[in-house]
């Protein structure tokens, strides 16, 4: 038996590690991915009044911290009975619109544009937003950190805090939107929405017309076949800020359409001994291990699997994306990994069209910004998507709205089961018996779990350079026999 | 540049934490090229591909400054924490995590047990009828895994080592750093060591804005959903519970520029040591009433005083943590 190390991958919740487990013929025999922690914001946000919860959890994660403040602003009206007026329930959705175009657009640029634009073959020291910039050029480079700017500005004058997000009060927000306000980001937003047109170009011009990476996405080792969630609208359209869960099944049939309140029905939560994160798998199906296929319990939530579950884009250009994705990819249900790339790009374009079309509303600069709040049911669950998966809060309280138990399934969390399974299929696709494993092997592995976008990647989001790497073989006896180290 | 001063050695470290700290590091922008230019980062894994062995192996005071965001939670924070200390001739710990314990440190209102129990089994989605935990050492059919221990408490970095400074905020802004960072690379005299750098000395209310007037009276205290805030006027003045009176100026009242109310990260004033105290005395002097009873009945209006008073500052206040 042989064991390969990676560790640290970086944050997720911390810090990850992977342990890939060879057999004597120096194939893969099993792979690990661990989550060494654990901070227990569920316990501790007991004993608390329910309105502070909303900035409480959004330190669960400092780089997505506007999906827990939206999940937690929803749940917290929902203790309370009551539903935002218009104006607040729309300025909210604004601000989420805007987290997203900052996050996808980051997400692409620094993570999954090096892969691509450069190869997953190129020199590590070349393989990073640095390097795309040299090769798409410079004025486009800086068109990417300035619209990612544009979108933080739009989330500051919402949100308050410019990082941990301040917005919501029991049934509405704290603060309205002035006309001038509202102009400027209109303004922003007809240039998001250009820029997330230029955006697909990018990627039809550097991915789609490469056949060697369209054989990637399509036919490499990167390909799972489970169920997939997504929000929805009444329309069955992608919604990233309310609406139903819907399942769809691996042949893109709806299993399940439950309301954020029926969430314990339809989802649960596997404990293994060996990481401090938890395995959320299909209730009715039920946990049957690291399994692929129909019988499985396991599920994405992923842009890709958001896609899936859903019958379109609520906004027109992301419609004809949308379309185009997937008579590019040979039809419902995709399950090439790497697609998720794409998919983030069509929501890209929706947050972009769904942020101008949302500043253009004549509710969005209302005044009536709180609801008229009575006595407190005290049980609420606020539903999202993250841009990482479905993430749910679900939280009690006595009749004066403290905090008795809290509940929570985060966006990466969903993913973790699939996450470790394409590591594995990765893994299991390129290690071979008799060759050698390279920095560039590595990197093949690692691009199957960057595709998630996981929280351990978010924080590299700005930077110039990706996650680092060791990768360290060992033999039966616990002895090295090989380090690779990515430069 | 060969001749040139030795560039600086930075390192950034994270343990018990969110990534806020991380990102207000690279919220410096086009500044980066600056810090670049003054400094070499030795260790950062979220940038760089510097191992915990790499680090073992530098000698002893080798990077000059490192930035330790977190609490310590786990016995890998914990080994770190020991690690760098030993590795740098100054360390900072940055943030309300690392400076106070933040607000995973209000896991010390429970115990392991508590959250184990809750998150693994009690969890209203959870389904563990083996009553499985993870543990720090387990044996697979393959080999052995092995993840950090789970500690009782959480603690802050001072706690767990000795501190050189102190950068407050939840996350500490940006531009604080620039300016520390650029005072260490002009070479200027550096503070007594155990100082908060990166921060005012004043109270926060003597920075905010809102308007405020001398003779604050308050009958009733309200949570922030029972008044219609008029967006102006102080908060205290309004009956709402702000941290403004207890907490150190420097983070550019962010929170209350979104019609938020203070809750402290940056920190007690200077001199003060436990925020709870101090916030007590501030509540104490603006209540308009004379009789015991009905001071008494004013105060019991504070919903949850003590996850409010010490929200950042659990783990280094006099309660520090529950008992059992």
């Amino acid at each position: 038996m042989r064991r390969i190390t990676i560790d640290p991958i970086t944050r997720l919740e911390g810090h990850g590690k992977i342990e890939i487990f060879l057999n004597d013929d120096g194939e893969v025999d099993n792979v690990y991915f661990q989550v060494p922690e654990l901070r227990g914001f569920e316990k501790f946000c007991e004993g608390r009044p329910v309105e502070e919860l909303p900035a409480i959890v959004a330190k669960i994660c400092g780089v997505c911290p506007g999906c827990h403040h939206m999940a937690s602003g929803k749940a917290v009206d929902a203790v309370f009975g009551v539903e935002p007026p218009p104006t607040a329930k729309k300025l909210r959705e604004l601000f989420y619109m805007a987290h997203f175009v900052h996050s996808h657009t980051a997400n692409f640029y620094a993570l999954a544009a090096p892969d691509f634009v450069l190869g997953p073959d190129a020199p590590a020291s070349k393989r990073n937003i640095l390097g795309v910039i040299e090769k798409v050029g410079k004025e486009i480079g800086t068109e990417v950190i300035k619209q990612r700017r544009l979108a933080q500005e739009i989330q500051a004058l919402l949100g308050g805090h410019q990082t941990f997000v301040v917005m919501n009060i029991p049934g509405g927000v704290r603060r309205g939107l002035s006309v001038k306000e509202r102009d400027d980001i209109v303004e922003k937003a007809k240039g998001f929405v250009e820029f997330a047109k230029f955006s697909l170009n990018v990627f039809q011009d550097f991915v789609l017309d490469n056949k060697q990476y369209v054989d990637i996405i399509l036919n490499g080792p990167y390909s799972l076949k489970l169920h997939s969630m997504g929000l929805v609208d009444v329309n069955n359209k992608v919604n990233f800020y309310d609406g139903k869960v819907r399942v769809v099944d691996t042949e893109g049939k709806e299993l399940y359409k439950y309301s954020p309140t029926e969430y314990l029905d339809y989802v649960a939560e596997h404990v293994e001994p060996w990481t401090y994160l938890k395995f959320p798998y299909l209730k009715k199906i039920g946990w049957k291990g690291f399994t692929e296929g129909q019988n499985s319990g396991v599920y994405q939530a992923t842009p890709l699997s958001r896609l899936n579950a859903a019958d379109g884009m609520a906004t027109p250009l992301a419609q004809k994306e949308y379309e185009r994705m997937y008579s590019t990819l040979g039809g419902k249900p995709v399950h090439a990994t790497l697609a998720m790339h794409w998919a983030r790009l069509v929501e890209l374009l929706y947050s972009a069209e769904r942020c101008l079309e949302l500043a253009r509303d004549n509710d969005i600069t209302g005044k009536e910004l709180r609801a008229q709040l009575g006595p407190i049911p005290g049980e609420g669950v606020g539903i999202v998507e993250a841009q990482r998966g479905t993430l749910t809060h679900h939280y009690f309280t006595d009749n004066k709205g403290i905090v008795i138990k809290v509940n929570l399934i985060v966006g990466t969390t969903n993913n973790h089961a699939a996450i470790s399974m394409s590591i594995k299929k990765a893994a299991a696709g390129l290690i071979k018996k008799g060759v050698e494993v390279t920095a560039g092997t590595l990197n093949m592995i690692e691009m199957a779990f960057r595709a998630y976008d996981p929280c351990f990647s978010c924080a590299t989001h700005s930077l110039p350079g990706e996650m680092p790497m060791i990768l360290e073989i060992r033999d039966a006896k616990g002895e090295l026999t090989q380090r690779v180290v990515r430069n | 540049m060969e001749g040139s001063k030795p560039k600086l050695k930075l390192a950034v470290y994270w343990a018990s934490a969110c990534g806020g700290c991380s990102v207000s590091v690279l919220d410096v922008h086009e500044k980066l090229f600056d810090v670049i230019a003054n400094a070499d980062f030795v260790f950062w894994p979220l940038a760089l591909d510097i191992k915990y062995k790499d680090v073992e192996e530098m000698p002893d005071n080798y990077i000059d400054v490192t930035l330790f965001n977190g609490a310590v939670r786990n016995s890998e924070n914990e080994h770190m924490a020991n690690l760098l200390r030993k590795k740098s001739k100054i360390l900072v710990a940055y943030g309300s995590c690392s400076h106070l314990g933040g607000i995973p440190g209000l896991a010390n209102f429970s115990t392991k047990e508590d959250i184990f129990r809750r998150v693994y089994e009690e969890s209203e989605s959870t389904i563990n009828t083996e009553k499985i935990r993870p543990l720090s050492e387990y044996k697979v059919k393959e080999g052995l895994l092995e993840i950090p221990v789970f500690y009782n408490d959480v603690r802050s970095l001072s706690q767990t080592v000795e501190v050189d400074y102190f950068i407050p905020g939840c996350p500490p802004q940006t531009e604080r750093l620039l300016e520390v960072f650029g005072a260490i690379v002009s070479g200027a005299e550096l503070p007594p060591k155990g100082s908060v750098i990166g921060a005012g000395t004043r109270s926060q209310c003597d920075e905010c804005i809102r308007k405020k007037t001398e003779n604050k009276q308050i009958k009733k205290f309200y949570r922030p959903w029972e008044i219609s805030d008029d967006g102006e006027t102080c908060f205290m003045e309004q009956g709402v519970i702000c941290m403004g009176p207890a907490t150190r100026e420097g983070c550019g009242y962010r929170c209350i520029k979104g019609n938020a109310p203070c809750r402290g990260c940056y920190g007690p004033t200077p001199g003060v040591t436990d925020p709870g105290t101090k916030m007590m005395s501030a509540i104490a002097s603006i209540i308009d009433e004379k009789e015991p009873e009905e001071i008494n009945r004013v105060i019991d209006d504070i919903v949850d005083p003590a996850g409010l008073f010490y929200r950042f500052s659990l783990p280094v206040s006099l309660i520090r943590r529950k008992l059992s």
